[in-house]
């Protein structure tokens, strides 16, 4: 468990240190961690017929585990880390190389991605079946995707303007509700209620940027964790008007702009306008493209509004505040318009959320969610919208993964559970893929203004900004 | 007037709480500037670390004895946790020193997520209520006062006492403050900055692991979520105290406290976090660095 600094030092002394450092690391490794689960896992308290608490053993656990740590240490130490500087030292010796051409793949990436985004439910529907495909659509696409559009939406916030803000999700909820209230209350439409929920969020995104306009770092951070908190807590307590815990149920569904509808019992059941068997995976399909198109349409917001003089102003606000006013740029439009596009975007995600699920409660609306954001952008590597896709991708996609990994009860026994690990291997994902790529996946960033020749630069010349 | 007394001793019970939770959050910011997420879990984890101390006492000597029950759950908790945020900072935020600001941010909310969902799977998601250990109560001219609250009141005075001792008179609270005022400066002056940033993590765990089991305590009960909710508190009482400042994070403690437990007496119990909450976004306004920090002064 200790770090991997003081191997560094056994590197010049030959295999035979290497090795005999290892093995002595793995034994410490194995005492912290037996002084770390002892109790923790070692004992385990139940609760016995007249409810109070017994303790029941389980050293055999506590050994394999100490063991797995121990083994796990010694690999580490022996022979990942050693690699790990061997090509250290042959990348500092080989340098000024030329870079190869990229691949094909890899110079074309966002249109083949965006391409097979757009063949995804095709490609599911063939391969397992139009029922079979239900899961991988709704489950795994469209899960991807709100992950990808929220985070891409707050990158606006943080990646671009480097304001940082914990309280996303509270913009999220505004949405979401606004939608689930207006919608069953008044029965308005879908699409009308999208720009309402947009437009709502960014107001909300206002109310909260006009007082924290002062605040600098992590002041910021906790003053918007606080306002996602009182969001959500409003939300459980306020029960006249949200219902509290039990949330919200029966939000209508999206229709096809009125053409036809998902719903069985209506006249303009997709099924009976295209004489289709009924299934409830058209509705899944259509919400995928629905969320891929609003999620393209948040990227290509983004890309245009970096063009654009708000788009730099942020940036450069980013870069240097004091920088900035002295250059005449009004830093509180600046912020206050970062925070409102942000949050729109969040209002629009948290609608469709809304719509999908037709179901919510302030349960969904939790810190947490906003912690996932947060970590999908930083994982990303700030500012990059296809890096942040694919963090999306690989964090979200993976965790609903594990749901499918039954093969694993056959390994473990039946009582294994993966849905129980899920949130477990999450946390550990975020420290070991932020350890290994503290920049994110994407490392370099296209910049916005050049000379002559547009060029990239390594990710680590941009600031993260400090509010 | 006796109703307010009442409300104000069971705030300050709580606010002392948050205050020994909120030291380990503004020494850890004052030394490395980064906001450490995963407090409130290792809070919650010695408060689980203490409760089960507390059922093996309890195997062992069948009666309970208070003080001796009391000294071995804080010491065998404060060990322990202090092990686990060492370990904690050894993998998950050494790595990242130099690394720019957000990086060891979302390394200490995975392994806030990590802890909390470890806890749920080694110990299972049920609430974990333990007998009571203290049921004695004073009447003192018409207010009430448990022997539980006297105890929050000495383990934390005396253990301030002996905080405010180490950082303001031992070398070692020296090598901190050093630290705390410029990194480089003090590791040119000889002071190792890992270890003295190590021995920050150990010391943040130890408050944090006897909060836990004066939580524990005087609620009777402790589950594998109690983590987040006195962990935020604790950060928002840091913050408004001014982060980084020691007596700043008490005093926020006990004015989270306070808050909390008078405008559930008076408004509503429902909104008491919304309170506790609003009032940081208002003085923050106002203060912008917190009741006792320093403010900002920005170089160009």
């Amino acid at each position: 468990m200790a770090g991997p600094n003081s191997t560094a030092a056994a590197m010049p002394g030959g295999e035979k240190d290497v090795m005999a450092n290892a093995l002595k690391e793995a034994f410490y490794a194995g005492l912290i961690a037996l002084g770390m689960f002892c109790l923790i896992i070692g004992l385990r308290t139940d609760q016995n017929i007249r409810n109070e608490l017994i303790l029941v053993p389980r050293w055999g656990l506590l050994a394999t585990v100490v063991i797995i740590v121990m083994v796990g240490r010694f690999a580490f130490s022996a022979f990942v880390w050693p690699a790990i500087e061997r090509r250290r030292l042959e990348k500092a010796s080989t340098k000024n190389v030329v870079e190869a051409e990229p691949s094909l793949l890899r110079r074309n990436f966002v249109p083949i991605a965006i391409v097979a985004m757009f063949l995804f439910p095709v490609i599911a529907v063939y391969s397992v079946g139009l029922q079979g495909s239900l899961k991988w659509v709704d489950n795994f696409g469209i899960q991807v995707l709100i992950y990808v559009m929220l985070a891409w939406g707050l990158n606006i916030v943080i990646g671009l303007a480097g304001l940082l803000d914990l309280g996303y999700v509270a913009f999220y909820a505004v949405g979401a509700y606004t939608y689930a209230l207006l919608g069953t209350q008044l029965g308005w439409s879908f699409w009308l209620l999208l720009p309402a929920a947009g437009a709502m969020a960014a107001m909300w995104g206002v109310l909260l940027g006009f007082p924290v306009l002062r605040l600098r770092g992590d002041y910021l951070a906790i003053v918007t964790l606080a306002f996602g908190e009182i969001i959500r807590l409003v939300l459980i307590n306020w029960r006249e008007v949200t219902n509290g815990s039990a949330g919200i149920s029966g939000i209508p569904k999206i229709t096809f702009f009125g053409l036809f509808d998902f719903d069985i019992s209506s006249p303009n059941y997709i099924g009976k306008v295209f004489d289709l068997p009924m299934s409830g995976v058209y509705y899944k399909i259509f919400l995928y493209y629905l969320i891929l198109l609003m999620a393209l349409f948040t990227a290509y917001v983004t890309i245009r509004l970096r063009r654009m003089p708000i788009g730099r102003a942020w940036e450069a606000l980013r870069e240097d505040e004091i920088a900035c006013r002295s250059l005449g740029i009004n830093t509180t439009n600046t912020k206050l318009t970062a925070f409102a596009i942000g949050a729109m975007f969040g209002g629009f995600a948290g609608s469709f959320f809304a719509a999908r699920q037709g179901f919510i409660n302030p349960e969904s609306f939790v810190f947490l969610q906003s912690a996932i954001i947060l970590a999908i952008v930083v994982l990303g590597g700030m500012g990059s919208l296809v890096g942040i896709a694919v963090a999306a991708l690989v964090m979200i996609g993976g965790m609903e993964l594990l749901r499918e990994m039954t093969f694993l009860k056959q390994i473990f026994g039946q009582d294994f559970t993966p849905e129980l690990y899920r949130m477990l291997l999450f946390g550990l994902a975020m420290v070991v893929v932020m350890v290994w790529k503290p920049r994110g996946f994407v490392g370099s960033r296209e910049p916005t203004a050049f000379l002559k020749e547009r060029k990239a630069v390594s990710g680590s010349f941009t600031k993260e900004g400090h509010g | 007037m006796e109703y307010f007394l009442q409300q104000l001793i069971n705030g300050l019970t709580l606010g002392s709480i948050y205050g020994l939770i909120a030291i380990g959050y503004t020494m850890v910011y004052g030394i490395i500037g980064m906001i450490n997420f995963a407090h409130g879990d290792i809070f919650m984890l010695g408060a689980f670390i203490a409760m089960i101390v507390f059922l093996i006492l309890v195997s062992i000597f069948t009666t309970v004895h208070v003080v001796l029950f009391l000294l071995v759950m804080m010491i065998v908790a404060m060990l322990m946790t202090s092990l686990w945020n060492w370990s904690i900072e050894r993998v998950a935020y050494k790595p990242l020193r130099g690394s720019f600001r957000l990086a060891p941010l979302i390394t200490a909310i995975g392994m806030s997520i990590f802890i909390s969902n470890f806890v749920q799977v080694t110990q299972g998601p049920r609430n974990k209520p333990i007998p009571p250990m203290i049921s004695q109560i004073y009447n003192v001219g018409g207010i009430t006062i448990s022997l539980k609250q006297i105890v929050i009141f000495i383990v934390t005075a005396g253990l301030l006492a002996v905080f405010w001792y180490i950082v303001n008179k031992t070398p070692l609270g020296r090598a901190q403050r050093a630290c705390e005022q410029d990194r480089k400066m003090a590791s040119l002056l000889g002071i190792d900055v890992d270890k003295t940033i190590s021995i920050t993590f150990i010391m943040g765990a130890c408050l944090a692991a006897v909060a836990g089991t004066l939580f524990l305590m005087y609620y009777g009960v402790v589950s594998f979520s109690d983590g987040f909710v006195p962990g935020v508190k604790a950060f928002t009482a840091a913050v408004l105290g001014g982060i980084g400042s020691l007596p700043g994070a008490v005093l926020g403690g006990l004015l989270i406290g306070i808050i909390e437990s008078l405008w559930s007496a008076y408004f509503s119990i429902d909104y008491k976090d919304v309170a506790a909450f609003s009032i940081l976004a208002i003085v923050l306004i106002f203060l912008p660095s917190g009741l006792m920090g320093r403010p900002e002064v920005e170089k160009v």
